[in-house]
């Protein structure tokens, strides 16, 4: 059940983040991205297994029961790619601001579609 | 345990991220100094990574492990830890990186560097990113590096400022972003499915998959494959790259002309490596998408270096005739022709470089009293008045119109593949060892090459012509453009090396005939990085 859910939740917000990436406006380019990474950020975690109630950092240094851990390494993964994505998020944002102060608009083209 | 020499191996990571942190220190108007600094550092690293390559080329190709140094990062073990290899193909990137940092940087020097702040510290930050992933034996680490150095060239294409450039970067770091999702998708499955990220390891863990892993394994590999012929400019990933590229300063460009060939260097050392002969059911996975992918890329680059109408452009539609030609070479998997596709690419890296930084000093041509302006808007545009003005620069050689123009014909001679030059032996060398490769009887796949390679050549020739007649026949005024030695330097020099690599055509060869022969061999890489697979011994999965 815990499966399903979380599979749910990744592939709704891959999917959300896919349809705003292709969107004319920046604005919703950047929360699309913004929504990917949160989708991305999820599988990386789901790659170290789903498991409930088991920690990830060994308590003891003597009988260690591997059985009794979470994979830790994906949490670790999963904590650069927040921060990294986070930075290129900010990035982006100010990329975005100047874009829409030079031209006038907040079109992905720098201009309007003609209609 | 480690020899002063192990320790060269982490120089061209850690050099260029102090020098760029020193850098952030001092102020913005000591540009001289920076300069200084930056010049320094890019030299140290040509110094560094020219005896690493003598380092790598000096050990043994054998499947003992022994053409491998290995450096691992505190000293931890490599499954577990994070480490750094150093081999042939890696050795060769690094020297091309720091020739081509030294030639922009020198070129930049001359006025592109005051057309925005920090332009030195993003400079410095870039190369690092290109070494640490040409360095990285990790698959997430090199994720890091390739995040590095595309943060680094966000702030490369914006430099300058301007209209156009904001408006290219805005399409690149959304592409780019999109990508590195891909290449985390990827990373994260590869870990999934065989528990290491480590690509040695990797590379010892596939053949005993089960195949519904092995399905698992090919989905992630094509996603990352997705990621990284995004980077490398195949199509049809590739239309944001002609005019980010054109839209990118000159110096900013003929850095980049590196950074689409990291794309070829990831996918040339991940298949061989994992998908090797020795991979079992997925042995040679995908080899036929890149081949047709990179054909296509390569008839979308000659179109497009046809179609251009501007000088800048037609330097970016050449990147992707180059990458598409690389890309295809890969996937013939071939030993010859991946020996001789190395050879091209650092021929075409080393003749790109050189047209994106000529392209600018032949614009110059056209119009130079909109140039003179140009130049003060940019560099004084940025609020800080702080130097005097000097709208001179450089003095009017009368050599200039022969310089520039004999630089043009080399390039277009370079990009062609016509002799005398080394774009002639690398494509020369490609199509004999396709032909050599089917035997006697000669596959329609490699008609299509050798047919493609001649045609691109064709397409570059009549392109740079016309555009060579209109920049230097036809000109409206008889004024001679200003250009400073410090800005005809780095070009010569590029070109004279691409001369240089036609004359040592021999020795050049030889070496990229051993870089290939040891990657395929995949086995020699493994136990290079990981002493325990000698004893076949095998950890279990996950940690």
């Amino acid at each position: 059940m815990t499966e399903l859910i979380f599979a749910l939740a990744v592939g709704i917000l891959t999917a959300s983040g896919v349809w705003l990436l292709l969107r004319p406006r920046t604005f919703q380019v950047i929360i699309g991205l913004s929504l990917l990474s949160y989708a991305v950020n999820l599988f990386i975690f789901g790659m170290g297994r789903l498991r409930v109630g088991a920690p990830p950092v060994l308590e003891t240094v003597d009988a260690i029961d591997p059985a009794q851990y979470t994979d830790p390494l994906p949490q670790a993964l999963v904590l650069t790619a927040i921060v990294i994505s986070f930075a290129m998020t900010a990035l982006f944002l100010v990329v975005l601001l100047a874009s829409r102060g030079l031209t006038g608009t907040d079109h992905v083209d720098g201009r309007e579609d003609a209609r | 345990m480690m020899g002063l020499v192990d320790h060269l191996i982490i120089v061209p990571i850690l050099l260029p991220l102090l020098s760029g942190a020193v850098m952030l220190l001092l102020d913005e108007r000591s540009r001289i100094l920076k300069g200084g600094i930056g010049i320094v550092t890019t030299l140290v690293l040509l110094v560094v990574s020219i005896m690493l390559l003598r380092l790598a080329d000096m050990a043994p190709a054998g499947s003992d492990g022994s053409g491998v140094r290995v450096y691992p990062l505190g000293n931890w073990p490599a499954p577990f830890g994070i480490v750094l290899v150093l081999d042939r193909l890696s050795a060769l990137m690094l020297v091309l990186t720091s020739v081509l940092g030294i030639a922009s940087l020198l070129f930049s020097l001359a006025r592109w560097h005051r057309a925005g702040p920090r332009f030195h510290t993003i400079f410095q930050l870039q190369l690092m990113g290109l070494n640490g992933a040409f360095l990285t034996g990790d698959l997430f680490n090199l994720f890091v590096f390739f995040e590095v150095l595309l943060a680094a060239s966000y702030g490369l294409v914006l430099h300058g400022d301007g209209i156009v450039r904001v408006k290219a970067g805005l399409a690149y770091i959304a592409i780019n972003l999109t990508a590195s999702f891909l290449f985390l998708i990827g990373a994260s499955l590869v870990y999934g499915v065989t528990g290491t990220l480590n690509m040695a390891d990797l590379a010892n863990r596939v053949p005993a998959l089960s195949s519904g892993d092995a399905a698992f394994l090919a989905a992630a590999a094509a996603i990352l494959g997705t990621a990284f012929l995004m980077k490398a400019g195949a199509w049809p990933l590739n239309f944001w790259l002609p005019t980010t590229y054109a839209a990118a300063s000159a110096p900013s460009a003929a850095m980049f002309a590196i950074m689409s060939k990291l794309g070829v260097y990831v996918i040339l050392r991940l298949w061989t490596l994992v998908f090797g002969p020795e991979a079992g059911v997925l042995a040679g996975f995908g080899g036929t998408w890149l081949l047709v992918g990179g054909m296509l890329t390569i008839v979308f680059g000659t179109v497009g270096i046809l179609a251009s109408q501007s000088l800048p452009r037609l330097a970016g539609c050449s990147v992707l005739v180059s990458s598409g030609t690389l890309i295809a070479a890969i996937g013939t998997g071939d030993e010859a022709v991946i020996g001789a596709t190395l050879f091209y690419l650092v021929s075409s890296t080393l003749g790109i470089a050189a047209l994106f930084l000529l392209v600018e000093l032949v614009e110059r041509l056209r119009d130079p009293g909109a140039d003179v302006l140009a130049v003060t808007m940019e560099a004084y545009g940025g609020g800080d008045d702080d130097e005097p003005q000097d709208d001179e620069i450089g003095v009017a050689i009368p050599a200039t119109i022969a310089l520039l123009g004999g630089s043009f014909i080399a390039c277009a001679l370079l990009l062609a593949g016509l002799p005398p030059l080394s774009g002639f032996v690398a494509k020369f060398a490609i199509m004999t060892a396709m032909l050599k490769m089917d035997g006697t009887i000669v596959q329609a796949s490699t008609w299509t090459m050798i047919g493609l390679l001649t045609v691109s050549g064709l397409a570059t020739l009549i392109a740079m012509t016309r555009s060579g007649i209109s920049s230097f026949w036809a000109r409206m005024d008889d004024s001679i453009p200003r250009v400073r030695i410090i800005e005809m330097a780095p070009v010569l020099a590029l070109l004279l090396l691409c001369l240089g690599l036609t004359i040592g055509g021999g020795p050049a060869m030889r070496y990229m005939e051993a870089t290939t022969q040891a990657l395929r061999a995949p086995q020699g890489y493994v136990t290079g990085v990981l002493p325990a697979a000698r004893s076949g011994s095998a950890q279990g999965g996950g940690l």
